[in-house]
């Protein structure tokens, strides 16, 4: 008895593995291009610079007015990311987001002249469990899926002019789904 | 248009205010309040002379709407002279003639607060970035420099037993 | 506005008599006996509590005459400098500057002109004290004296001057007085903490935007995209959805029109104007384009034009060879002044009288302004002064425009107080800019490698054509201000012509902080660097053999600024270069030598050091943060972010993201200024610091590049 329901269990579970393992590799390295394109378009990149400044823009210009990175990545004493940006997009034409403060170094996507580092590069940055703050596959999916300023990057708000800001090229559901197929092909790198 | 009835406390004092949501608190301050040390100088945050002390953040008025204010308590530059690191810094500007115009300078000491609150021995690089997006026209940054290690000294001082 | 010039121009003439003034044909020795004859208590106030008020005359925006001027007065009436308040005088013709015979902040004019007033009426009131005292005591005035607001008298009697406010009054004016030797001076000389700090430091202090009176409105306006057009129609339709009490009406700019918006908060008739549609005739305006505007400077400025100036031979630089030839093209964009403190002008009209609260830099000429448009007599508008938030020539235009927009604004709200404001962006693409320009310099180089020969000719668009002070800017019809710092160079340039093109823009000008020595100086200061270069001497030993022997106040500051300096331009680390400039106007010199290095790409100003002759320096500490905040201003020149620039009629900037000025890492860390020891006359220093900072910069930056950049803003290096 006990082992026809452990056969049943290891049959279930067979199951569900082999409809997991579906995504193979080539999937997933095509899903993760999808999520590289995410995650180098400028509502993303912006903050995940190599220097000690955010930028902005789609042209990606160093952000004005002088702010800078600090110590833990929140702008410095007297001129913090706080300073302007709230937790959520203002009315007033300044994006906002809970937590709103640069990528750490560690996270950077670019080198320091601005250069977009290749799919291999950030692919192998984002899955380094050393240095990307212990997240594996499935702690990923939920960052993509739940991080407030990742879901903030999709719904960017405006500018004080009043034009809408670009969002990247993936709605938030398709990226969460090409993370889905990437995490579930292993987290394949190029 | 959507009119909201907002609590605010500003300096210590509770207010209830009715405006529309979109109202950057830089104009209830100035306008249903009648705060007027806060100053309208760009009003997209490039400027620094909105700057308030929002919920103990130093915080750019004029490009937070009403809405977003939450229940974070406001101090404005009213309420330095009451202020322990306010009243130093004030008296270090006075002392070392800071002032021109003055109209940035309400600005400037808001900062000046929150970055000797943070860090009390700021050295030149430290004040440079911490003071670095307040704008002044009439060129008083020489001075402020001097004013904001001045404040940091008399910190010092007040701290040694 | 008006310039030390004209002022010279008046002083050479007065001698021959009765030459007419700059105004209204008044004889210039009425104008010297308008001053003699202003009563002391329109000055003076003596308050029953001790405090002395003092009246200013003119717009404190930050120079300090607030607290110079009071400074001046209270000095010859030995008041007890504690007990010394000052304020802002309302417009009235006993207040006009005695030169120009209007309320004019301007041209670095204040303490050159009050310097002697501003004594006088210190000096008088002090002598009525006396004489109070005297009379009341029943002794001779020359038995008394006076200290810190007492007056003492024999047998230890005294006197505060408090006590005596009401018997003064009683005194005759006296028509003489003796002045205090320089010795006897407590105040003047000695620096002296600005009177209006603390009150700018707590928030308490007002400026024109923070006023308020019951029943106050608020206006913004919707103005044209490109200047002069005018409304065709509007709707207003989405504007009034969610707003209440709105009023919203057309009304006339001084060329074309706009849609003003009324409300009674200013968020709310700025959300207003942002939901409004306004259809534009723009039709029969001319669109200006910087890019088509520069081509066309260049080629203008490569023909003489009007002749400013013609010195020695002409014709020698006919007879000097290509190679000995310099030729060198410069071009400058329009600059805005961005204070601090958007544009703004309260005015309530009542029918029969009107009252006005404004910042202003010519407050009869704003008053004058804002009767005409409410068809009253200028008397008949009450007009305070109020502190601004910084000004640089822009508190001030020809056309009165401020005034008169909020002027018709008041007139349809008839008996409601309205507070005209110009947001940012208002500020920004409004016009009235510092002129773009062009120069084209040709110099016939000599063997010792001073100029033999230099044609020089300026494009820019003339200030005062057609103004009131046309007749006094404009000779030959070259409009004095386009050669600014050029056709009164003070190098000893031999062979010199110097013509100027003064094409007719549509887009508003004025005068901006040092204006035409802006650029005047920045050609002038580069070329002679590149003349010295070239000739291998050193900078400031090149300066020192170019300037005219009589160029005094140049050489004091160009000796004390190289001997300040030295210390460190010969020590400087590797990476470090320097930059010198000298340069004088409305009558004062300033030499400045920098030390700037590239970080990361990015300029970076160590140090300056700074030397002024003001003739007597009233307040030290005045002058020194004149000289720092100069500086700090005129780097907006050079900013990559510093340019106005058009395109297809549309001012391409908004706000100071895309038009950004200094901030604290583009200014100096320190700036060290040595004022040359002086017992002439006092001259001013709210301009002559800001026209050196940018050739003095420029200069270091060649030493660091090797390269000479004639085109600013400075884009990139």
């Amino acid at each position: 008895m006990t082992r026809r329901i452990a056969d049943v269990l290891v049959v279930f579970v067979l199951s569900a593995t082999a409809v997991q393992a579906a995504a193979s590799r080539a999937e997933g390295l095509a899903a993760w291009q999808q999520v590289y394109s995410v995650l180098t378009h400028p509502r993303c990149i912006n903050c995940h610079t190599a220097s000690d400044h955010p930028d902005q823009g789609d042209d990606r210009h160093r952000h004005a007015f002088n702010v800078v990175r600090g110590p833990a990545n929140q702008g410095v004493p007297g001129l913090t990311c706080a300073t302007c940006h709230q937790r959520a997009n203002a009315s007033t034409g300044i994006p906002g987001g809970p937590g709103w403060k640069l990528a750490p170094l560690s996270m950077r996507w670019q080198e320091t002249d601005g250069r977009i580092l290749s799919s291999g590069q950030v692919c192998r940055s984002v899955t380094n469990r050393a240095t990307n703050g212990h997240l594996d596959g499935a702690a990923l999916l939920e960052h993509h899926s739940q991080a407030p300023l990742v879901r903030w990057s999709f719904a960017p708000g405006r500018l004080p002019s009043g034009a809408l800001l670009t969002v990247p090229p993936l709605t938030h559901d398709g990226f969460v789904a090409a993370t889905r197929t990437w995490v579930e092909a292993g987290t394949p790198c190029p | 248009m959507s009119l909201a009835t907002y609590a605010l406390t500003v300096n210590g004092k509770a207010h209830s205010i009715k405006v529309d949501s979109g109202t950057p608190l830089l104009w209830v301050l100035r306008e249903e309040l009648g705060l007027t040390g806060t100053k309208y100088g760009c009003g997209v945050a490039a400027c620094g002379a909105c700057t308030v002390d929002l919920g103990g953040v130093p915080t750019r008025s004029c490009v937070v709407p009403m809405s977003l204010v939450g229940d974070r308590e406001v101090t404005t530059i009213e309420a330095m002279a009451n202020d322990a690191v306010g009243r130093i810094v004030q008296d270090a500007w006075v002392a070392t003639d800071v002032v021109q115009c003055g109209y940035c300078q309400s600005g400037q000491i808001m900062t000046a607060v929150a970055l000797l609150k943070r860090l009390p021995h700021p050295d030149d690089r430290a004040i440079e970035q911490g003071m670095g997006a307040n704008l002044c026209r009439c060129g008083t940054y020489v001075r402020i420099r001097l004013a904001v290690k001045a404040a940091a000294q008399q910190l010092q001082r007040g701290r040694t037993p | 506005m008006m310039d030390r010039r004209t002022f010279i121009g008046v002083s050479a003439a007065a001698a021959g008599g009765a030459l007419l003034s700059l105004h209204f044909g008044v004889p210039v020795r009425a104008q010297q006996t308008a001053a003699a004859a202003r009563p002391p208590d329109a000055f003076v106030h003596l308050r029953p509590d001790g405090t002395i008020v003092i009246q200013i005359n003119r717009l404190e925006f930050g120079q300090g005459v607030h607290t110079s001027l009071a400074m001046i007065l209270a000095d010859e009436l030995d008041a007890d400098w504690s007990q010394v308040r000052a304020e802002l005088t309302p417009a009235a013709a006993v207040y006009v500057d005695p030169v120009y015979q209007i309320m004019v902040t301007g041209a670095s004019c204040t303490t050159a002109h009050e310097f002697q007033p501003y004594r006088e009426l210190g000096a008088k009131t002090r002598a009525m004290l006396i004489a109070a005292a005297a009379a009341r005591w029943k002794v001779a005035g020359s038995a008394c004296r006076t200290s810190k607001s007492v007056v003492y008298g024999p047998n230890n009697r005294s006197a505060r001057y408090a006590e005596l406010a009401g018997d003064v009054t009683r005194q005759p004016v006296p028509q003489t007085v003796r002045l205090k030797a320089p010795s006897e001076l407590t105040l003047i000389g000695k620096s002296t903490r600005r009177l209006d700090s603390r009150s700018k430091c707590n928030g308490s202090q007002a400026f024109g935007l923070d006023f308020a009176v019951p029943g106050l409105r608020v206006a913004v306006v919707a103005r044209p995209p490109v200047f002069g057009g005018r409304v065709k129609a509007f709707d207003d339709t989405i504007a009034r959805a969610d707003a209440e009490h709105l009023d919203i009406f057309e009304i006339p700019l001084i060329k074309g029109s706009g849609v003003a918006v009324v409300a009674d908060r200013f968020w709310t008739a700025k959300q207003a104007l942002d939901r409004l549609r306004v259809d534009w005739d723009l039709s029969a305006v001319e669109r200006a384009d910087t890019v088509d505007l520069r081509r066309m400077y260049r080629d203008l400025a490569g023909a003489p034009g009007l002749v400013a100036l013609v010195r020695g031979d002409a014709t020698t630089m006919d007879r000097i060879g290509a190679a000995d030839r310099l030729v060198a093209e410069y071009d400058f964009p329009y600059l805005a002044h961005a204070a601090m403190e958007p544009l703004n002008a309260t005015i309530r009209f009542d029918g029969d009288g009107a009252e006005a609260w404004v910042p202003s830099q010519s407050q009869t000429l704003h008053q004058a302004a804002i009767a005409e448009v409410l068809g009253l007599k200028p008397e008949q508008v009450v007009f305070h002064t109020l502190f601004a938030g910084g000004g640089f020539g822009r508190r001030a235009t020809m056309d009165a425009h401020l005034v008169r927009e909020a002027a018709a604004i008041a007139k349809r709200v008839r008996g409601t107080p309205i507070k005209l404001v110009w947001t940012r962006e208002d500020d920004i693409r409004g016009g009235y800019y510092r002129p773009m320009c062009a120069h084209r310099v040709e110099i016939g180089v000599g063997p010792d490698g001073l100029p033999r020969a230099w044609r020089h000719v300026v494009v820019a668009q003339s200030l005062y054509e057609g103004t009131f002070v046309a007749a006094f800017e404009i000779k030959n019809g070259v409009d004095l201000s386009v050669v600014d710092g050029v056709a009164d160079t003070g190098y000893n340039v031999p062979n010199l012509h110097v013509s100027a093109h003064q094409p007719k823009i549509n887009v508003p000008v004025n005068d901006w902080r040092s204006i035409g020595n802006s650029h005047g100086a920045f050609v002038m200061e580069t070329l002679v660097d590149e003349l010295a270069t070239r000739a291998h001497v050193d900078p400031i030993v090149f300066r020192r053999s170019l300037l005219a022997p009589d160029a005094k106040k140049r050489r004091r500051v160009l000796d004390l600024m190289d001997d300040k300096s030295a210390g460190w331009r010969h020590a400087l680390p590797k990476g470090h270069a320097a930059g010198v400039a000298v340069h004088e106007c409305y009558g004062t010199a300033v030499a400045c030598a920098v030390d700037v290095s590239l970080e990361n790409g990015r300029p970076r100003i160590h140090r300056a050091t700074a030397a002024i002759d003001v003739g007597l320096a009233v307040n030290p500490l005045t002058i020194e943060s004149q000289v720092q905040g100069g500086f700090a201003f005129g780097l907006l020149q050079l900013m990559p972010k510093g340019a106005i620039t058009l395109k297809d009629g549309e001012v391409e900037q908004r706000n100071f993201h895309d038009y950004t000025p200094a901030y604290m890492r583009d200014a100096p860390v320190t700036v060290d200024v040595h004022i040359v020891p002086s017992t002439e006359a006092p001259t001013g220093c709210g301009e002559p610091p800001v026209p050196v900072i940018a050739p003095a910069f420029t200069n270091a930056l060649f030493r660091l590049t090797g390269k000479r950049y004639r085109s600013l803003p400075l884009v990139s290096l």
